[in-house]
């Protein structure tokens, strides 16, 4: 599921987030990425309930070369044809559960205006876009299951551009290997090409047949139903396309990279 | 209960002796791990004590789990491999019925079952192993639908749809768990069988 879910069962994630406040302060000037790797392994600490023999270097590193492993089997087991399953409307959970790394009243605020879609890397068209133009693009509608990380899941309805339509339009060398994506909430992460190009990968712009609204990504979120929801950014701000691998939010943390379900 | 010939090697040859010890540690890792994992996002009304989980948090659970899944499916297909074509599965675990399980668990219960001999299996035995065979199997099914539900669209609908998998893998755990209590109290009761594990000694102490 996309990033993580504020659940009052949660011990380390109010554990976090108070270890956070009180530091805040004494770490401003520090980056943001940095901030939150220092509070990753913070977080380990404060974490001492529970086995955690993750804490290891040495146990850390094979247990990240495992993951990247299993990266390359997931790449392999990937089927391009095999679609994820489709549910009848009725079938949608409502309310949808907003998700993130943090809570509902701090997503991102975007202006539609003074929105542009930065386009870079391994493309030959590299101009920015605006969501009309996306708008004016063939758009197509699905409703599938979005599976967290976690466990839960819920199935939900969104449209907008066939992903591999927009690949197509800007030119991009689609023999590279990764899309990455920058979003306003500073989120990042990337993706395998095979899965961008997938038929069911959609750039959406509509939740449920209404502009997608902010608590679920607007302007545009990226849409996998063949990926754990923290694979699907939201409040995409860049797209670029590259041969280098660049991680993610989540991912740098420790969740597997390829995210495949 | 029946009585077949005892076998003329050791009861517990050295690749039983080395899956056993290593399907042991994987399925402690898989266990502790998946509690820690069941945690980020409870499916029934209660949550494991974190002390008792490994990985720290869910994403280091969920690297222990999809690392140890490796050696519990590699090991387990190893074991049923030469289990079955060296003939042991047939020779050990065959006949079983529940008239014979029944039998044999009310001679067990009234401590009239003995274990002089540990290259036979009672018929309690035979089905307990069984089992735990086929629970370990559909531990490893449930667990694919969950990790690639979309890529093994066979196994998914099988189950009856990546919820049920949810259940399917919770349930199949806890017998499990269940399995290996009962298996560490008869171990206590029994402890040569511990020795027989460890150096796969025939004669009987």
């Amino acid at each position: 599921m996309k990033k993580r879910i504020h659940h009052p069962d949660l011990d380390e994630s109010s554990i976090l987030t108070d270890a956070r406040k009180i530091l805040a302060p004494q770490i401003e000037d520090r980056s943001r990425r940095s901030f939150l790797l220092r509070g990753l392994t913070l977080g380990g600490v404060a974490m001492l309930s529970g086995c955690n023999l993750t804490d290891n270097e040495s146990v850390e590193t094979a247990l990240s070369s495992i993951s990247r492993f299993n990266d390359r089997v997931q790449g392999w087991l990937f089927n391009p044809n095999a679609m994820a399953p489709t549910y009848p409307e009725s079938m949608i959970t409502r309310p949808f559960p907003f998700n993130a790394f943090y809570g509902i009243d701090e997503a991102p605020t975007v202006e539609e205006e003074s929105y542009r879609l930065e386009v870079s890397g391994l493309v030959a068209d590299k101009r920015s876009w605006r969501l009309k133009e996306l708008r004016a693009m063939a758009q197509t509608d699905q409703i599938t299951r979005h599976i967290c990380v976690e466990g839960w899941s819920a199935i939900g309805r969104w449209g907008g551009v066939r992903f591999s339509d927009f690949l197509k339009r800007i030119g991009a060398d689609t023999d590279a290997k990764y899309v990455g994506f920058k979003c306003a909430d500073d989120y990042y992460t990337s993706i395998d090409m095979a899965t961008a190009l997938h038929a069911q990968t959609l750039l959406t712009l509509t939740y449920d047949g209404a502009v997608l609204p902010r608590e679920y990504g607007f302007p545009m979120k990226l849409r996998m139903p063949t990926k754990l929801g923290y694979k699907n950014p939201k409040h995409i701000q860049a797209i670029f396309v590259s041969n280098t691998y660049s991680g993610g939010y989540w991912e740098d943390q420790g969740y597997n990279w390829f995210g495949g379900s | 209960m029946s009585q077949t010939t005892a076998s003329p090697k050791s009861s517990h040859p050295r690749w039983l002796r080395l899956t056993h010890w290593l399907n042991a540690v994987a399925v402690l890792v898989m266990v502790t791990s998946g509690w820690r994992i069941y945690n980020a996002s409870p499916l029934y009304d209660f949550s494991f004590s974190n002390s008792i989980t490994l990985g720290g948090w869910l994403g280091g659970a969920l690297q222990w789990h999809f690392a140890a899944m490796w050696l519990l499916a590699i090991n387990g297909l190893v074991y049923l491999l030469v289990n079955v074509f060296s003939g042991r599965l047939k020779r050990r675990f065959f006949p079983v019925s529940p008239k014979g399980v029944l039998h044999d668990l009310w001679s067990a219960l009234r401590g009239k079952l003995g274990h002089a001999d540990l290259s036979h299996y009672n018929q309690v035995q035979r089905f307990a192993y069984l089992f735990v065979m086929l629970d370990i199997t559909l531990l490893v099914i449930s667990g694919l639908v969950l990790w690639k539900s979309v890529q093994f669209p066979l196994l998914r609908e099988l189950l009856g749809g990546y919820d049920a998998a949810r259940h399917v893998h919770f349930i199949a755990m806890a017998l499990l768990v269940a399995f290996v209590l009962v298996h560490l109290v008869m171990v206590a009761l029994v402890p040569k069988t511990l020795l027989a594990m460890i150096v796969g000694r025939k004669e009987s102490v």
